[in-house]
């Protein structure tokens, strides 16, 4: 230590050596403490991670073959599939996100644009917070009231209704933030030469922005296809082949649900197939997301 | 150019202004009166009075926070963007009160470009980038098009860095490049006033050069105006400086006289390195 260091007055180390080693040796101790329990957190977190991947694997490998994707579901014991439920979960995810992502796009465009710092906006956001963590059982009630009761009857359109709920306020979240993230200095570039605002926002601020918009869309449709409690008061599920978004419509996330809980050892069996299945998709389009994201940078 | 300007931003010798910039002004070109700026209730220009002469250049120089950026964002109404921004007073061009709420604020930036601090290039091609400007304001033919946009990055001596990788993304050309392209994409729109805001504060020596070379080249056509916080590029580029300090416009003269002898002791002060 050097002297101006223990001549007193000067701010630094403690003066006394004794009590400088003791407080370091306490801050190594509290700093090994901090860092065994995250590190514990994170290989509990991950272990559980893993025993799902490897359960699943492990169940559902066995039961995958060509009829699962083939063969509609049919009574048990005779050698179904899950053909109906895989295209159904198609149709409902897509048409979901196709009717959910321009809303939600729209809306995140005018909080970003169009709503900075007022009050209607930041009611919009607020609300638009909420349904992003509202209980998705909830939105499916709600559809149920909307497209269900008043129709007489579940549909898969009513299905694709309460997936678009959920979608709208994950795209408007994306949407606003990665507008948000543009550069004032780009935005008055734009508008220095003359342009009007809406040209500013879709010929310069989408393409800007477009990687991160993509990104949260596609987040977005991982996180519905994996969606139950919405179909379950909506689509209904239908063990039979239907395209029809009139009739009720089969889902992967509902078969699961039905065969998983069932007395049949062939329907539990396509269940871990089906989990398998949409785990993968959803794992697959969590990838792309991210390297999309990545090439943005 | 001058020994000086081979070596920009460096050196305190003012020799460049010796016989380079003019010692007559043109006539008014914009002539501001009595403007007075707001950022909500802060004050932020009191009572400016400037002409700005035609096809010249105008520098604006002063302390950080003086309102020679605010100036020029007044005079293309940039300020329109942000709620809680007003001016009031006179900035006249053509008899017509540009500041007038009555007036196409699309068009009259068509007719005072802007080109900023850093470079902005949008996220698409060279080409794009220019003809992005121009289709707001006109229709023109494909051949029509393609003549603007080598008109103006030849103008904007980017022509022949640029002329193989015209529908390559603009975002990988280098720092010195963007700007020029920025500045190409204002001048494809043809307009009669062109601002810029420090507009080689973030480029490197060789770059900035270029620019300062370019500037010199477009008042043959343009007028102009140029904030800077480098005296040596004022004293390079302009013909006329404007001194700001605190919101007022302290003394405006020509190049020389600002640097040689300077009237008012602020402006003395500030351009010999007193304060700043």
């Amino acid at each position: 230590m050097s002297a101006t260091m223990t001549s007193g007055t000067v701010p630094g180390p403690a003066k006394d050596e004794r009590v400088s080693r003791s407080l370091g040796r306490r801050r190594n101790l509290s700093n090994l403490v901090v860092k065994t329990l995250c590190i514990i957190a994170t290989v509990i977190g991950l272990a559980l991670l893993a025993s799902i991947l490897f359960t699943l694997l492990y169940r559902g490998l066995g039961g995958l073959s060509l009829t699962v994707f083939t063969t509609s579901t049919l009574p048990p014991g005779s050698n179904g599939g899950l053909l109906n439920a895989i295209i159904g979960s198609l149709i409902q995810t897509l048409l979901g996100a196709a009717i959910g992502t321009p809303i939600g796009l729209m809306v995140g465009t005018y909080l970003a644009e169009y709503a900075t710092g007022s009050v209607v906006g930041n009611a919009v956001r607020f609300v638009s917070d909420v349904l992003l963590s509202a209980p998705s059982i909830l939105i499916g009630l709600f559809v149920y009231e909307l497209a269900v009761s008043p129709f007489g009857g579940f549909s898969g359109f009513a299905g694709c209704l309460a997936l678009a709920v959920i979608v709208i306020p994950i795209v408007v979240r994306t949407t606003e933030d990665m507008l948000r993230l543009i550069p004032s200095t780009l935005r008055e570039a734009v508008i220095g030469l003359g342009a009007p605002k809406w040209k500013m926002i879709v010929l310069v601020c989408y393409r800007a922005a477009r990687q991160g918009i993509a990104t949260g869309i596609l987040l977005a449709v991982a996180r519905i296809a994996g969606e139950t409690a919405p179909l379950l008061f909506t689509s209904l599920g239908n063990l039979n082949w239907s395209l029809s978004l009139g009739k009720p419509m089969a889902s992967l996330p509902v078969t699961i649900y039905q065969y998983a809980g069932s007395a049949f050892s062939d329907w539990v069996q396509l269940a871990w197939v089906g989990a398998l299945l949409i785990t993968f998709g959803v794992l697959a389009i969590n990838i792309a997301a991210r390297l999309l994201l990545r090439g943005a940078k | 150019m001058s020994a000086t300007a081979t070596s920009p931003g460096s050196g305190p010798s003012f020799s460049s202004v010796k016989g380079h910039g003019a010692a007559t002004m043109n006539a008014a070109r914009l002539a501001i009166r009595d403007l007075d700026f707001f950022y909500g209730d802060h004050r932020a220009l009191k009572t400016i009075n400037l002409d700005l002469p035609e096809r010249q250049v105008t520098g604006m120089i002063g302390p950080s926070g003086c309102g020679k950026s605010t100036l020029l964002r007044v005079l293309n109404r940039m300020y329109d963007l942000y709620p809680g921004q007003r001016a009031t007073g006179q900035v006249m061009m053509d008899e017509v009160n540009i500041i007038d709420s009555k007036v196409d604020v699309n068009s009259l930036r068509a007719r005072i470009g802007m080109v900023f601090q850093k470079p902005t290039p949008f996220p698409m091609t060279v080409s794009e980038n220019i003809a992005f400007g121009v289709k707001l304001h006109e229709k023109l033919s494909k051949s029509a098009m393609e003549e603007r946009i080598e008109w103006s990055l030849t103008r904007a001596a980017l022509w022949g860095e640029v002329k193989d990788r015209l529908h390559s993304s603009a975002m990988g050309l280098s720092g010195g490049q963007q700007q020029r392209l920025c500045i190409a994409r204002t001048i494809a729109v043809r307009p009669e006033v062109i601002l810029l805001d420090e507009p080689t504060s973030a480029l490197d020596p060789i770059s900035t050069l270029k620019i300062e070379e370019l500037i010199d080249e477009l008042k043959h056509d343009f007028t102009i105006a140029i904030v800077t916080h480098n005296m040596q590029q004022a004293a390079r580029c302009a013909d006329q400086v404007a001194f700001f300090y605190l919101g007022e416009m302290v003394e405006c003269a020509p190049a020389v006289q600002i640097f040689t002898a300077p009237k008012q002791k602020r402006t003395q002060e500030y351009v010999t390195g007193r304060f700043g």
